[in-house]
């Protein structure tokens, strides 16, 4: 292979690691407390607010069930009004944290379900504010659970991104499509695949690190 | 101490109301242990809940060391939860903090200095007896060594009342004793009012001084623990004390009882001795007074606290005027007599 062609590799291995860690970190700070909100403003939850709950769930579920390639070519004005471009890396941020968001925020949701009721109950018992429940109780207790999520999140984006080649984004995926598909380069569609391969490994190895680390169950 | 006047919880779910809770009075004086007990889906775990409000009632007052619990705002309701301590049946320990931690949190709620935290959590490990394990996790310690954690972090801001939910339903025989005999010191050493419910008579009877008996969201008793073991005066009290006791009739007589007497049949009675009369030696009295024959179903002597208890089952055998004769001398001597049924003779 052609030193040309292992530069293409790594600036395609480069963007998509931009791509991905970006949006997985706006998504991330977005989706949390979004995810927390679904959460505490259910029926008989800390702060039970039905209606927000409902119009926040229908919002998530809207943009959960859009196709992320109609996504991505859908919002391009508000790419463009955000980045100032529709093309790019940048621009392929927009609709991968888009998707994302709500994609974290149910995962997070799913987090705090999985905590016993008691440990709510007992916070309340001891006089804890909800903002006190959130970040002394439920955040902390639901760790774990918060980082299998995001990790999910983390090789998901990795896969959405390889459709960022549709904007003009760059990454692996776009590079695979373009050389080794288009102009059937099988030794490229190998590298890309391989590449990405490893990266979702490295992604899952390092979550279920954190994982274990946090785990006192 | 805690003053609950004509409570009532209403559930509204849909077209059917619950009634969990109807026109409840309470009364648990300083200082003393109070037990309500009852079956599961009574309402003992919503009228607890009330007392500190983690249930709102739908009618009725709760006063706590002077404060009406219901009119307080948002603000005023955490700080007043601050002088009520609660333990629970599956301790709702943080699992992602250590012992130490657990027993901290109630203090970093209220925005202590973590100096005063330190000088505040390490006595009351050590008085839980647990001072070693302040590092370990709440996974690796057993379920006493965690109730013991839970009421560690219930005293660490200084309540005036315990309330515990349960709080040795998921503990071995063994570790439940321990665990109620760490509550009484509690009680007696700090004077923490406690109010625990409990479907167990074993918890009543170790430790309580008074109990109220709750059945389908009523109080249906409320009395010394002494007179609730010797003298129930509901049916569903008397089967709680009979379950304790395990001095059900035998199969084998029930089958054969009848409820009316003939010319042929003897009457069967329960015999509840109590205070004096436990210490009378009333059935060979009985024999040689009153001219019957009396023949040892099942019985058992408990001590209920300070009080002695005395339960026999018996068949009194003779003719009708002797068999009536020992009935009304058993009353006489402040016995309880019941009769169950009647057995043909020779049967």
């Amino acid at each position: 292979m052609s030193s040309a062609m292992l530069d293409l590799i790594l600036q395609a291995t480069l963007d998509t690691l931009y791509m991905v860690a970006v949006s997985g970190l706006i998504s991330t700070l977005l989706g949390l407390p979004l995810g927390v909100l679904l959460y505490v403003t259910r029926p008989r939850q800390i702060l039970s607010r039905p209606l927000l709950n409902q119009g926040l769930s229908i919002i998530t579920n809207i943009g959960r069930s859009v196709p992320f390639i109609i996504l991505m070519v859908a919002i391009i004005p508000f790419t463009r009004m955000l980045v100032g471009t529709s093309i790019g890396t940048n621009a392929a941020i927009v609709p991968l944290t888009i998707a994302a968001i709500p994609f974290v925020a149910r995962l997070i949701e799913g987090a705090l379900n999985e905590l016993s009721p008691g440990l709510v109950e007992a916070a309340q018992a001891m006089g804890a504010s909800p903002w006190q429940i959130i970040y002394k109780v439920l955040i902390p207790e639901a760790r774990g659970g918060i980082i299998t999520g995001l990790t999910i999140t983390l090789v998901t984006l990795v896969s959405y991104s390889a459709m960022a080649g549709a904007v003009g984004g760059g990454g692996l995926g776009d590079l695979g499509i373009r050389y080794g598909y288009n102009r059937f380069n099988p030794t490229v569609m190998l590298y890309t695949v391989i590449i990405l391969i490893v990266m979702v490994q490295a992604f899952q190895s390092l979550g279920d690190y954190l994982v274990r680390k946090s785990d006192r169950k | 101490m805690i003053e609950l006047s004509n409570v009532s919880k209403i559930y509204d779910s849909g077209q059917s109301a619950v009634h969990a809770l109807r026109s409840v009075d309470l009364k648990v004086a300083k200082g003393t242990i109070h037990g309500v007990i009852g079956l599961s889906g009574a309402g003992k775990s919503t009228l607890i809940r009330c007392v500190n409000l983690l249930e709102r009632p739908s009618s009725g007052s709760v006063i706590v060391d002077g404060q009406e619990m219901t009119r307080l705002d948002t603000q005023a309701l955490n700080r007043a939860r601050h002088r009520i301590g609660m333990i629970f049946q599956h301790f709702n320990l943080l699992t992602t903090r250590t012992v130490y931690a657990n027993v901290a949190l109630p203090l970093e709620l209220m925005g202590i200095k973590r100096q005063a935290i330190k000088a505040r959590v390490l006595p009351l490990l050590d008085m839980v007896g647990l001072g070693d394990k302040a590092k370990q996790y709440p996974s690796q310690l057993s379920g006493g060594q965690k109730q013991r954690v839970a009421i560690a972090r219930a005293l660490a801001s200084k309540p005036s009342v315990l309330l515990c939910d349960e709080a040795t339903s998921a503990l071995d025989p063994q570790t439940t004793s321990s665990i109620l005999e760490l509550l009484r010191d509690i009680n007696q050493q700090l004077g923490i009012t406690i109010l625990l419910i409990t479907h167990e008579m074993e918890v009543v009877k170790s430790i309580c001084h008074r109990v109220s008996l709750i059945s389908n969201g009523e109080l249906v008793e409320d009395t010394e623990v002494g007179d609730f073991f010797t003298a129930p005066q509901t049916q569903l009290g008397r089967d709680f004390l009979n379950d304790f006791l395990q001095l059900a009739p035998p199969k084998e007589l029930l089958a054969r009882l009848l409820d009316a007497p003939s010319e042929t049949t003897h009457p069967v009675v329960r015999l509840t001795f109590s205070g004096d009369t436990v210490s009378t030696p009333l059935i060979s009295r009985l024999a040689r007074e009153c001219g019957v024959d009396v023949s040892i179903l099942q019985a058992k002597v408990e001590s209920i606290q300070e009080r002695t208890l005395g339960l026999m089952i018996a068949e009194l055998m003779g003719g009708a005027d002797e068999t009536q004769k020992a009935m009304d001398y058993l009353a006489s001597h402040q016995l309880d007599v019941e009769v169950l049924g009647h057995v043909q003779r020779n049967a």
